[in-house]
């Protein structure tokens, strides 16, 4: 990807002297376009490891999309091109020398549309452990067991391991591929709507989960529930037709929000 | 609200906004009548008006209860954010001053002006007369602000209380005066000062509304602050 030369390197340098010390992923001046249609324009954003970060806005404004810059899913489309910097953990992720299959496991992400694999739900999530190298039975069992429980599907699930994935509900879908997801303990997670088909107590026990995560995790949600968005997150970034309208501390956002098209999206108005 | 923001796309949840904000504005409009009749039968010694304003107090608690209850079905049923949810936390603490301030509008009326004609100087009557203007005043400004939504107005509301506030003193004082120096005043001074004190609560409480109508006007809680300046762009 083609570096910001243009800038110059205060400019850059004066943005990382302001960011709190905690920041592990790092998106600046981003930009990204299929072919020749921008989606994404000039996003600036930074996420705080240990919070939760809540991305919300109108359909088709860009958020799955730039959920996909953050573990470089956009590079498998070739029409789609990126410009700008993310950075996770200081490191240029777009760089050449950066390797995609280990940043995937660093960069956890859930998609909008459950996409269990077809194959047993043991298997599904077994998978990753395996790839990382988890082959004792007992260590997958346990591991499998865990993120079943921890993604609140192990009771519904525990006697039927075995059966086909695909057997189960979207709501059981949704959660499974979260399980997918936690198995192989990435440092961020990227969630894209993941309670669309849950019910309220799935819902809640979700949202419990997010918060027992954020102690060791980096969390980015995508989620078109308002309320949810108020309830699990500390920080939440607006976006409007590819724009970042607004990022703020959530319960400010909330209560007084800056933008006026913030305040309308938030409360149901026409814009 | 309705006015500084485009349509909700929901046309019942305007509908139910709308209808909290004109209840809002009904019972105070009620209130402006109580204390106007509470401050004529104070000043006249008008028993059949100071009724007037004892019975007419029910209708301002119902109010109350009326626009609480809608204000947590909004709550229950919409979850309101930003300037929605300002304004439904608004309307709550303004309600509640509102129906505080007809309480004290009804002691206002029960204090007796006959007694106080025959044993205070005549000046003292035109001072709580005149204390009472401006605190009519401060609830006529502070219930406009809240229709316009027009933080500014609040703002001014908020700093004349200091005005009712100095009348207070000055009144009180005199009533004291004279209960040192006539004993046979006593009863009649006290009267004055319970009405004194109420009118001086009213005007406390018509400033809290106008700190309500600049929070949920501009979400920021001035309490406590310093009103100067208050307007002006900052950080
Ligand atoms: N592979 C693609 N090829 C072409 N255009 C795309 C592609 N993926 C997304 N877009 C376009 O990019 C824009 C942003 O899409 P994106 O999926 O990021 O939106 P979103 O905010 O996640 O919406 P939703 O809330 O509906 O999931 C849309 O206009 C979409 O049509
Ligand atoms: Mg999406």
């Amino acid at each position: 990807m083609p570096a910001q030369s243009s800038k110059p390197d205060l400019l850059q340098n004066s943005l990382l002297q302001n960011e709190p010390d905690d920041v592990v992923v790092s998106i600046r001046q981003l930009h990204v376009s299929y072919r020749q249609r921008q989606v994404l324009q000039d996003i600036n954003l930074s996420l705080r490891s240990q919070h939760v970060t809540a991305l919300i806005g109108p359909s088709g404004c860009g958020k799955s999309t730039l959920l996909r810059c953050l573990n470089r899913l956009n590079d498998l489309d070739e029409r789609c091109t990126v410009t700008g910097q993310v950075l996770v953990n200081g490191r240029d992720i777009y760089a050449v020398e950066e390797d995609v299959v280990s940043l995937r496991r660093e960069v956890g992400m859930v998609f909008q549309r459950p996409n269990p694999f077809p194959k047993s739900i043991f298997d599904n999530v077994a998978y990753g452990l395996r790839l990382l190298g988890v082959s004792t039975r007992s260590d997958l069992q346990q591991q499998v067991r865990k993120s079943l429980q921890d993604a609140a599907l192990w009771d519904e699930v525990r006697d039927r391991l075995h059966s086909s994935a695909l057997e189960l509900s979207n709501g059981q879908q949704q959660r499974l591929v979260i399980a997918r997801a936690l198995a192989v303990q990435p440092k961020i997670l990227l969630l894209d709507e993941p309670a669309s088909n849950l019910d309220p107590i799935s819902m809640l026990k979700l949202e419990e989960l997010i918060a027992t995560l954020k102690i060791n995790y980096t969390i980015l949600i995508v989620t078109h529930n308002m309320q949810q968005a108020a309830r699990v997150s500390d920080f939440t970034a607006f976006m409007d037709a590819g724009e970042l309208v607004e990022f703020a501390a959530t319960s400010d956002l909330f209560t007084t929000p800056k933008q006026r098209r913030t305040e309308d999206y938030i409360t149901g108005r026409y814009g | 609200m309705q006015n500084r923001h485009s349509q909700h796309i929901s046309r019942e949840f305007n509908d139910e906004l709308e209808t909290i904000r004109s209840q809002v504005l009904r019972m105070g409009g009620l209130l402006e009548t109580q204390l106007d009749k509470a401050i004529l039968a104070m000043l006249d010694n008008d028993a059949v008006l100071a009724a007037e304003v004892k019975h007419g107090d029910a209708e301002i608690n119902q109010m109350e209860m009326e626009i609480d209850a809608a204000c947590i079905d909004v709550v229950a049923r919409r979850q309101p954010a930003a300037s929605d949810l300002r304004f439904i936390i608004g309307v709550f603490k303004t309600i509640a001053e509102l129906e505080r301030m007809g309480d004290e509008s009804k002691r206002v009326a029960k204090m007796s002006a006959a007694e106080r004609a025959s044993v205070l100087p005549v000046e003292i009557n035109t001072e709580l007369r005149h204390m009472g203007e401006l605190v009519q005043n401060m609830l006529h400004d502070v219930l406009d602000a809240f229709a316009r939504m027009d933080a500014s107005a609040a703002v001014a509301v908020a700093q004349s209380d200091e005005r009712v506030d100095d009348k207070y003193e000055l009144i009180s004082t005199a009533a004291m005066r004279c209960m040192v120096e006539d004993s046979a005043s006593v009863s009649a001074a006290m009267s004055l000062m319970w009405a004194a004190r109420s009118l001086e609560r009213i005007g406390d409480r018509c400033q809290n509304v106008a700190e309500n109508v600049i929070y949920l006007v501009l979400g920021r809680d001035v309490r406590h602050l310093p009103l100067d300046g208050l307007l002006e762009p900052s950080g």
